[in-house]
């Protein structure tokens, strides 16, 4: 041992499983040169029950709650994808009535899903208060669930060819009562956090990935859209009538940290529009389509994906004729997302990492499964 | 199944209809109504034995792509379907990442979505591996599917597509196929010294690895 305690040598570090800014159990080892980030490498798996495999050995309506629990931040569109999929291999669609009810709560839980990022990731950052404002309006949307099915964050808010339940008496009008209170609120946040010095210097220049890295690491949802790719599933490939609604596709330039920020809060805005508009004309008639009681869907494969808040969430289901699924795969954007996390993370300081982390947006009930 | 006997149905009660139509013009005859009806029921019972096509029921897939592909393939790829409007081709195992390097180079494929694997015991080609991919150019999403043996060992798609990494050593995780030359080729989601991989259909849900749950959390069973 030749040089003083000057000397600056590589340093292991293990961050989690269990760490504030890891939202869940994961677990970074972290090489580090002084405070400089040289190398990382993900553990994941601590949260993993097998869905897949517990999708093999349920029937395909026995297997719709379990999905809730994987995003369970987002579980109206981890619905939604896989009664989509479903619905494609049982060859039916979902009444119209029953598909602006299914656009309302997703966009809805998109918001939710962006707000319980937005503080949060504040909050990793150093931001204490925006995490007491983004509950307050998450609550509302988790009440709007409430009232609907029931449940607040595993919803299981759909069904195999529609909805369950008929709206319940004033849905519209709570709907639109939230939207009018939430514009203002965005407002809040932003002048709370865009201007912010300490904000826009933790984040800007972090964590930057580009166009091209974002393709190469199969990167999607806000992610890709802050580094300039105008690409969501919703206009590119519409499900759910998503392509009669009037709405942007936000994008930034630089793919980092701060654009991802600025990307997440316009897309909210933007789902406000799209529950207005699909408030605004619910169709009457039936909220299901006609389903076997017992789902048998022919032999065959599909694979079928929407835009998940986090970002392309698809499921592959591999019927053998039976009534459970042979095979049931999920395309999950946490997953695929955070595999970029060493890309993002190299090179920059350990508090940046944490901040890295934060802006992918990650849930581990995702990742792991 | 569901689709089969529709088809069907309509055909058996036109005749029936023809049928019962042509009796009044002649006369109240109340006899010709009962033998119209035994001949739709033989012509119903008929076609039910066909019903178990247990095979996906695929239509050809036929464009610019699947033209360019077989002349630069041959006969490396064996089929080119389509099933429900998606469509996929089956290659022969190594020719998956020529493909997917041809598909990202020339044709504008340059976003691998997902790589998964299906288990199918009862085959000679016991596994099924399948690489989905997307172009924003196109906005076209295919599907590419390999048959495997057991200890087949195919070749990484690192290489074309970073985001293989994981997804690869999820496939090792959750079938145990190795892919040769992948850099990091461990598990991902289960425990390092996990025994047995725990989405090959052998595998039940109940007892998995009863011993790494008795060694590693103190407890009987995982149920």
């Amino acid at each position: 041992m030749s040089g003083t305690f000057l000397d600056s040598t590589e340093l292991v570090l293990n961050m989690g499983p269990q760490h504030p800014s890891t939202h869940g159990v994961l677990r970074v080892i972290v090489k580090l040169d002084g405070e400089k980030v040289t190398g990382t490498e993900c553990v994941i798996g601590y949260l993993h029950r097998g869905v897949e495999k517990i999708g093999e050995n349920r029937t395909y309506a026995m297997f719709a709650p379990y999905v809730d629990r994987m995003d369970y931040v987002a579980a109206v569109s981890n619905g939604l994808g896989y009664c989509l999929a479903v619905e494609k291999l049982l060859n039916v669609e979902a009444p119209p009535r029953a598909q602006v009810v299914r656009v309302i709560l997703t966009e809805l839980n998109r918001i939710a899903s962006h707000l319980l990022w937005l503080g949060t990731h504040a909050l990793d950052i150093g931001a204490i208060t925006p995490l007491f404002y983004c509950m307050r309006e998450r609550e509302a949307t988790l009440n709007i669930f409430e009232k609907y099915c029931g449940a607040r964050l595993t919803t299981h808010a759909f069904r195999i060819g529609g909805l369950q339940y008929e709206t319940y008496e004033g849905f519209e009008q709570e709907c639109l009562a939230f939207c009018d209170m939430f514009l203002p609120k965005c407002d809040e946040y932003e002048e709370l956090l865009t201007g912010n010095r300490i904000w826009v210097q933790r984040l800007r220049n972090v964590g930057v990935l580009n166009a091209e890295d974002c393709k190469a690491y199969g990167v999607t949802g806000p992610l890709l859209r802050a580094a300039g790719v105008k690409w969501d599933l919703r206009k590119a490939q519409p499900y759910s009538g998503y392509d009669k609604y009037d709405f942007e596709i936000p994008t930034c330039e630089n793919g980092d940290s701060f654009d991802r920020y600025i990307i997440r809060m316009r897309e909210m805005r933007q789902s406000v529009r799209i529950i207005r508009q699909a408030v605004a004309d619910i169709p009457a008639g039936p909220i299901m389509a006609k389903v076997p009681k017992v789902i048998k869907p022919p032999v065959g494969e599909v694979y079928v994906s929407i835009e998940a808040p986090k970002g392309e969430l698809g499921y592959y289901i591999v019927s053998d004729g039976s009534t459970q699924p042979y095979r049931v795969r999920v395309r999950p954007p946490s997953f695929v997302n955070l595999q970029s996390l060493d890309k993002m993370a190299r090179g920059s300081l350990v508090a940046d990492l944490v901040a890295v982390i934060g802006t992918i947006d990650i849930v581990l009930g995702e990742v792991d499964r | 199944m569901a689709d089969d006997p529709k088809p069907d149905a309509p055909e058996a009660s036109k005749p029936g209809s023809e049928a019962a139509a042509t009796p009044p013009g002649e006369a109240a005859a109340p006899p010709p109504p009962a033998p119209p009806k035994p001949a739709p029921k033989p012509a119903a019972a008929a076609p039910k034995p066909p019903p178990p096509p247990a095979v996906m029921q695929t239509a050809p897939w036929e464009s610019e792509l699947t033209a360019s592909l077989k002349e630069e393939f041959g006969d490396a790829i064996t089929e080119f379907s389509s099933y429900l409007g998606q469509n996929f081709l089956v290659a022969r195992p190594g020719a998956a990442i020529p493909i997917l390097q041809s598909l990202k180079d020339n044709h504008g494929f340059d976003y691998l979505v997902d790589i998964t694997a299906v288990h199918w015991p009862k085959r000679d080609e016991q596994f099924d591996l399948i690489y989905v991919v997307y172009s924003f150019a196109r906005n076209e999403r295919i599907r590419i599917k390999v048959k495997l043996k057991e200890g087949d060992r195919p070749e990484t798609a690192v290489d074309v597509h970073l985001t293989a990494d994981w997804l690869e050593r999820e496939v090792f995780d959750m079938f145990g196929i190795e892919f040769e030359g992948h850099p990091n080729m461990k598990r991902i989601l289960m425990p390092d010294e996990w025994q047995g991989h725990p989405l090959r259909k052998e595998v039940s849900i109940l007892g998995m690895d009863n011993n790494w749950v008795q060694q590693n959390l103190g407890i009987e069973s995982g149920q």
